[in-house]
């Protein structure tokens, strides 16, 4: 090795730092200078080293890894230019929804499977429409589409098992719809009434559901990232067949718990899918200001884990990865990352008027490129969907929809033992004393009470 | 973080102010023990709590910077990597947000994580996922999401740390419904309260004290019982008295006991109680004393504005005002970043004179 050579030949620290990065060129600079110095002996091992491979010479295990060495001086990477190479998309439908000749399809959709994730992307979207609307006629206060991003949502849910752990952003409902959530489960949460698992405890949008393994939508961006590589180990511990799988847009992936969650996950081998909704905006901001180096996908083998870049707006691409990232984080005991590239159409949420910083040919252009439509193009091209179809599917959901915001908006909101409970496991004394102030205040003084929360 | 303080269990890295109040308190507490038997550190008393909890219950794990191959910055966690093997003991890599965020969801996902932090100033770094995710997610779920998780680590000043490794958090966690916030003081407390920690199914800030860890306190046979808890939100009266409450938590019940010792000295009977539990508080113990005393004295090393003594004071108003002749008097620390000078420290946090001072200004006797 270079570095005992030179130990031998008893040169200074600095000369053996210098020489510490030198290649077999170098090492033959090294032997003119020990040919100088004063011991044979130093020339004699020097010599050894000459006849010595390539490989062992060029090569060092450091304490970081074993890395090959190079004198050329050169560096890597930059901010992206036209040019620059970039992660190629996995696609097997073409923008008009036709099959893409030789496309690996390692996963093929039979027509039952296929039109069921198509029913499901058109009733999430009827139903993204209608609840848009219902925000803007005041009947709740907050609500979020994912319009353009439907294929992505949908498709990644088929490709996981109904007992994988979702951990979502905000913008997954489709994963909720796909594995049963109802549209009065929706609804119920939106109005924040007794009827709903949460109880009227958060905003809406913030579905969760424990039948259905959806964790319940927390606010803070990113957080959900290191939880589901926690319970990714905690099931590697269980040794469950079931990975955690975490959805993100690329504007959280900028968040401190994106990394940390994803260099956690592959130190500690936890089989858990980071699936990234790269939507092209984060509130406002595009993503070129979110990041200047090759989107997400590029991050993830950066941190030793398999990642795959993919047409968020394929559905049956986005499905065949989802279920084949599945198939990798069991198989191996890793993580897996899957950027899925698509494009917000809605905007941000109701609190949000995207005009104010997109064109309007832009938001045009994009929705020509409607991922629900693209997938119809492609059932209908196999006899497996009809116009008939489409327009009774839409009626239908139109109807039951508005049924369940109906039906949701006259249920009475979770009474008063609703706001203590739940803060602990057992209530303790100090809420217990709480509750029965609350409501004996309540019970004398109803006019201050609100007039549809029952007073127990 | 970069910068680390990272102190290895040797009396070596004490200062000698600190060394001579470790002393100071074993020594009052040897006194004040009755039937005890054996002596335990608060350091073994943490470790062998661990160590029964995680034999008990195979859900139980540790994960955090240092806990396994350095056997534990403090040594707390030492020989649990040898025992129960590395899924267990987690070393990590540094990211306070990043493992506490693990922590957090793996117990979402049935885990008992004991998750720690090297100090808890280093853990304003993961603040986010241990209020906003722990503290308030079983609420925000409506009970369907349970984080049975227990934070665990030094709080408050050490011996030379300066400013960013001597906050005491007491009063932030303490503000946060949906946390347990424990703040043992002797090796009984730290036995008893951790092992109920582990046990309980809400999530528990645990509140320990590094100048601490290396007194010894006699403990009876029952605490080393492998199944001795003591309840979580009840107070200990540790010295009994007729003329004045002083309530504190964690080192400040040491010097609180020493200060009663003077006290006795000039004829004030001062009753000491040692929270062990700062949510839930106690506000029975600490109004039937008052009711006893009609005098309360609060002690912290933290600040004063909105700390523990402001919460006691609130409730001595609730509770207790017409059991009270005089106001209450609140010792804490001063309010300034602690400075690292050892002079400058040590006038930063209440000494033993000080308590004696406020408790006879407070029984008029000043």
């Amino acid at each position: 090795m270079l570095s005992r050579i030179v130990c031998n030949s008893s040169l200074g620290p600095s000369s053996l730092a210098q020489l510490a990065c030198s290649s077999l060129h170098l090492l033959r600079h090294v032997q003119r200078q020990l040919s100088t110095a004063s011991t044979a002996s130093a020339a004699a091992a020097a010599a050894p080293a000459e006849s010595t491979s390539q490989d062992a010479a060029d090569t060092l295990e450091f304490p970081g890894g074993r890395v090959p060495f190079t004198h050329n001086m050169e560096f890597l990477g930059g901010p992206l230019t036209p040019s620059s190479p970039r992660i190629p998309c996995y696609r097997t439908l073409d923008g008009t929804g036709k099959h893409i000749p030789d496309a690996v399809v390692p996963h093929d959709l039979q027509q039952q499977d296929a039109v069921a994730l198509y029913t499901a992307m058109a009733k999430l979207q009827v139903m993204d429409t209608i609840c848009y609307d219902a925000q803007r006629q005041g009947r709740f206060s907050f609500f979020m589409t994912c319009a353009g991003e439907e294929a992505t949502v949908v498709g990644s849910a088929a490709g996981l098992d109904p007992r994988d752990m979702v951990f979502s952003q905000y913008r997954e409902h489709g994963v909720l719809l796909w594995r049963g959530f109802s549209f009065d489960d929706f609804a119920n949460q939106l109005y924040g009434n007794s009827l709903e698992p949460g109880q009227g405890r958060q905003m809406p949008i913030h579905y969760g559901s424990k039948e259905l393994n959806y964790q319940t939508v927390s606010s803070p961006l990113a957080t959900q990232l290191p939880h589901a590589a926690g319970a990714a180990y905690a099931m590697k511990l269980d040794g469950a067949d079931t990975v955690a799988a975490a959805y993100f847009g690329e504007g959280a992936s900028s968040e401190g718990d994106f990394h940390a969650a994803l260099n956690f996950a592959a130190t500690l081998g936890a089989p858990c899918l980071f699936i990234c909704r790269n939507n092209g905006y984060a509130i406002s901001t595009p993503a070129n200001e979110q990041y200047a180096g090759d989107g997400i996908a590029c991050r993830g083998t950066a941190y030793g884990m398999p990642a795959i870049r993919v047409d968020g707006g394929d559905a049956r691409a986005v499905y065949c990865a989802t279920r084949a990232a599945r198939e990798i984080a069991l198989r191996d005991g890793c993580p897996v990352l899957i950027e899925a590239m698509s494009y917000r159409s809605g905007h941000h949420s109701t609190s949000d008027d995207s005009s104010r910083y997109r064109t309007r040919e832009e938001m045009v252009a994009w929705r020509a490129r409607d991922p629900v439509v693209r997938f119809r193009h492609w059932l209908v091209a196999n006899a497996w969907w009809d116009e008939e179809r489409e327009k009774q599917l839409r009626h239908a959901t139109r109807q039951q929809v508005i049924e369940a915001l109906e039906k949701a908006s006259k249920v009475a909101k979770p009474p008063v033992s609703a706001l203590f409970s739940d803060v602990y496991a057992d209530m303790p004394w100090h809420l217990q004393e709480q509750l029965q102030e609350t409501l004996q205040v309540a019970r004398r003084h109803p006019h201050l009470c609100p007039p549809d929360m029952p007073v127990q | 973080m970069l910068a680390r303080f990272v102190c290895p269990a040797t009396t070596g890295c004490l200062g000698l102010a600190a060394q001579a109040a470790a002393r100071q308190v074993g020594q009052w507490s040897r006194a004040y023990a009755a039937a005890a038997t054996t002596e335990l550190t608060v350091r073994d008393a943490l470790n062998s709590a661990l160590d029964e909890e995680m034999a008990r219950d195979e859900k139980v794990y540790i994960l955090g910077e240092e806990v396994g191959e350095y056997q534990g910055a403090y040594k707390i966690t030492r020989g649990l990597l040898q025992k129960h093997g590395a899924e267990r003991v987690r070393d990590t890599p540094i990211t306070e947000a990043g493992f506490t965020g693990i922590a957090v969801g793996s117990a979402f996902a049935g885990t008992k994580p004991v998750c720690e932090f090297m100090t808890f100033n280093f853990a304003m770094q993961a603040i986010d996922q241990i209020v906003n995710s722990a503290a308030k997610t079983l609420y925000m779920s409506a009970g369907q999401i349970s984080c049975p998780i227990v934070f665990r680590g030094p709080n408050g000043a050490a011996a030379g740390v300066g400013a960013q490794h001597s906050q005491c958090f007491a009063a932030w966690y303490s503000h946060v419904p949906g946390l347990k916030v424990l703040a043992p003081y002797d090796s009984e407390d730290a036995r008893g309260l951790l092992k109920a920690a582990i046990r309980d199914p809400d999530p528990v800030i645990f509140l320990e004290n590094e100048l601490l860890y290396g007194t010894a306190f006699p403990v009876s046979q029952e605490v080393l019982d492998k199944d001795f808890t003591l309840p979580i939100g009840k107070a200990k009266v540790m010295r009994q008295g007729k003329d004045v409450t002083i309530v504190a938590f964690s080192k400040m019940v040491g010097f609180s006991l020493e200060a009663a010792e003077q006290l006795a000295k000039e004829g004030i009977d001062a009753e000491v109680i040692n929270l062990r539990s700062i949510k839930p508080l106690d506000r029975a113990t600490i109004a039937a004393s008052v009711r006893k005393t009609h005098r309360l004295v609060s002690v912290e090393e933290g600040w004063p504005q909105s700390g523990i003594g402001a919460e006691i004071a609130a409730l001595a108003m609730e509770e207790c005002f017409d059991d009270l002749d005089a106001p209450m008097g609140r010792v804490a620390g001063a309010e300034v970043p602690t400075p690292y000078a050892a002079n400058l420290e040590a006038m930063c946090f209440p000494q033993v004179p000080d308590i004696v001072r406020q408790v006879k200004a407070t029984v008029g006797r000043a």
